[in-house]
């Protein structure tokens, strides 16, 4: 079977899956929501104040509410034992992974394309650098973490408190990537500095972990 | 009616082992879930698996099915050592359905074909016929099934890749007189065709008209193994 059509496969049932459920989705929705608007009302900043803490404010918030999102991919195959069913396949254990890397990737880039708007309403923001830059880092940024949160996300399935043990790995592995895109994404709003080792950064953090995860998937999933 | 797929030149493997266990031990922390366990199960048989709750026989199931690995022992499965070269050969049923409970029957057995693209399998709806559930409406999602209909789902599900060994855990809980009758004649025929099923159950009298071998497990191991049911019972704590 080619990896391309397993991924397919898997992805298509993770997207149905979840719009039938909307479980990740709102839950995350919700939560982004809120930090946006509780920070905006705390901190009340004026328009040059906000381009220099948006992107900490947006990505932090986007990276606790992935957690989410990652949580419950896995939680779906462990509901009901599928993932007995799915060890036991002879489809390739990595189209499983990439599959939910993918379905997790669009809905978190769903997210963020919601949630856009409200922060530029809330925080006064208008980009000085330039956009499509932004788009870039957003594109990157969220691979980074998903791909990470997913693999990590599979290694603590089976243990008892994972939803705490998600955050607890996956943030101090992510700090670097979560540097370059704030970084990237406050030079991008201010337009004091071009963003360029900041985004070179993130794509070759992108290609390791993204490399890594694939050698390593099939050993956990196989684990006991 | 079986469907095509299924092993039907099966004169030979009648004499081959399906099974070859040898000293298995799995430590579950200090408790043995299985204690120095050696069999042989020829193939193109029917095995009930019997014993008290704790005996091991999901464990063993599990072993078998390369889902979890004995802590001592060697174990080979249709002729190979490595679990991930026989599980596709491998059909297996556990106490959880192993379905989504928010696709549909069809959703979930088209998406299980899928990974078996490339190998021996059969269609949804073949194996839906197989356990007739081919006329229930195709929108209804199977958390809204009754519990019998999910283990007939489940009995389909692990059906789809056309297996030579069919593992099946308790699969006649909660199933109603007469689906239980059409799941036994179903082994029955599978059986007849060449694969190996080996039944975990405690409703022997659904099985009693097509298993070939009795085994008995107790503590970890098995005690007896009988061609007929007389003579197979659960031993009382100390016997053995």
């Amino acid at each position: 079977m080619s990896l391309a059509r397993a991924v397919a496969l898997h992805l298509r049932k993770d997207l149905r899956l979840e719009w039938r459920s909307k479980d990740a989705v709102n839950s995350m929705l919700f939560f982004t929501l809120l930090v946006v608007v509780v920070f905006a009302f705390a901190f009340d900043p004026l328009a040059e104040e906000s381009r220099l803490i948006a992107g900490g404010i947006g990505w932090v918030a986007l990276l606790f509410a992935a957690i989410v999102a990652l949580n419950q991919s896995w939680a779906r195959e462990l509901r009901n034992g599928v993932l007995d069913a799915l060890r036991l396949a002879p489809a390739p254990a990595n189209a499983l992974f990439l599959g939910k890397v993918i379905a997790n990737f669009v809905f978190v880039a769903a997210i963020e394309a919601l949630i856009t708007p409200v922060f530029v309403v809330f925080y006064n923001l208008r980009i000085i650098g330039s956009g499509w830059q932004l788009i870039l880092v957003a594109g990157l940024g969220t691979w980074a973490l998903i791909v990470n949160g997913t693999f990590f996300a599979a290694l603590s399935i089976r243990t008892r408190n994972r939803e705490l043990m998600l955050p607890l790995i996956l943030f101090p592995i992510s700090l670097p990537a979560l540097l370059a895109m704030v970084m990237a994404t406050t030079n991008i709003l201010t337009g004091e500095r071009v963003p360029t080792d900041w985004i070179k950064l993130l794509a070759v953090y992108d290609v390791v972990f993204t490399a890594v995860s694939l050698l390593l998937f099939e050993s956990i999933l196989g684990a006991e | 009616m079986i469907e095509p797929g299924f092993n039907s030149e099966n004169d030979n493997s009648q004499l081959q082992a399906a099974v070859v266990l040898e000293g298995i031990s799995k430590l579950f922390g200090r408790f043995a879930a299985l204690h120095d366990l050696t069999a042989i199960l020829p193939a193109g048989r029917l095995y009930a698996l019997l014993g008290e709750n704790g005996a091991g026989k999901t464990t063993l199931l599990r072993i078998i099915a390369g889902l979890a690995r004995p802590t001592q022992g060697t174990v080979r499965v249709l002729g190979c050592n490595v679990a991930r070269n026989t599980s596709a050969r491998i059909g297996y049923m556990a106490h959880a359905t192993l379905l989504y409970d928010d696709l549909t029957a069809r959703e979930n057995l088209d998406y299980f074909v899928g990974l078996y693209s490339g190998q021996q399998r059969i269609s949804s709806q073949e194996s839906l016929e197989m356990v007739g559930l081919e006329n229930v409406d195709p929108r209804r999602r199977i958390s809204h099934y009754s519990q019998g209909m999910k283990q007939r789902l489940a009995l389909a599900r692990a059906l789809v890749s056309s297996p030579d060994l069919l593992l099946l855990d308790e699969p006649f809980s909660n199933v109603d007189a007469k689906s239980i009758s059409a799941m036994s004649s179903l082994l029955g025929e599978l059986r007849d065709h060449g694969t190996t099923v080996v039944v975990i159950t405690h409703q022997v009298e659904a099985v009693v008209g097509v298993a070939d071998e009795w085994i008995t497990m107790h503590a970890g191991t098995i005690v007896r193994r009988n061609k007929s049911l007389q003579g197979a019972g659960i031993p009382r704590r100390g016997e053995q």
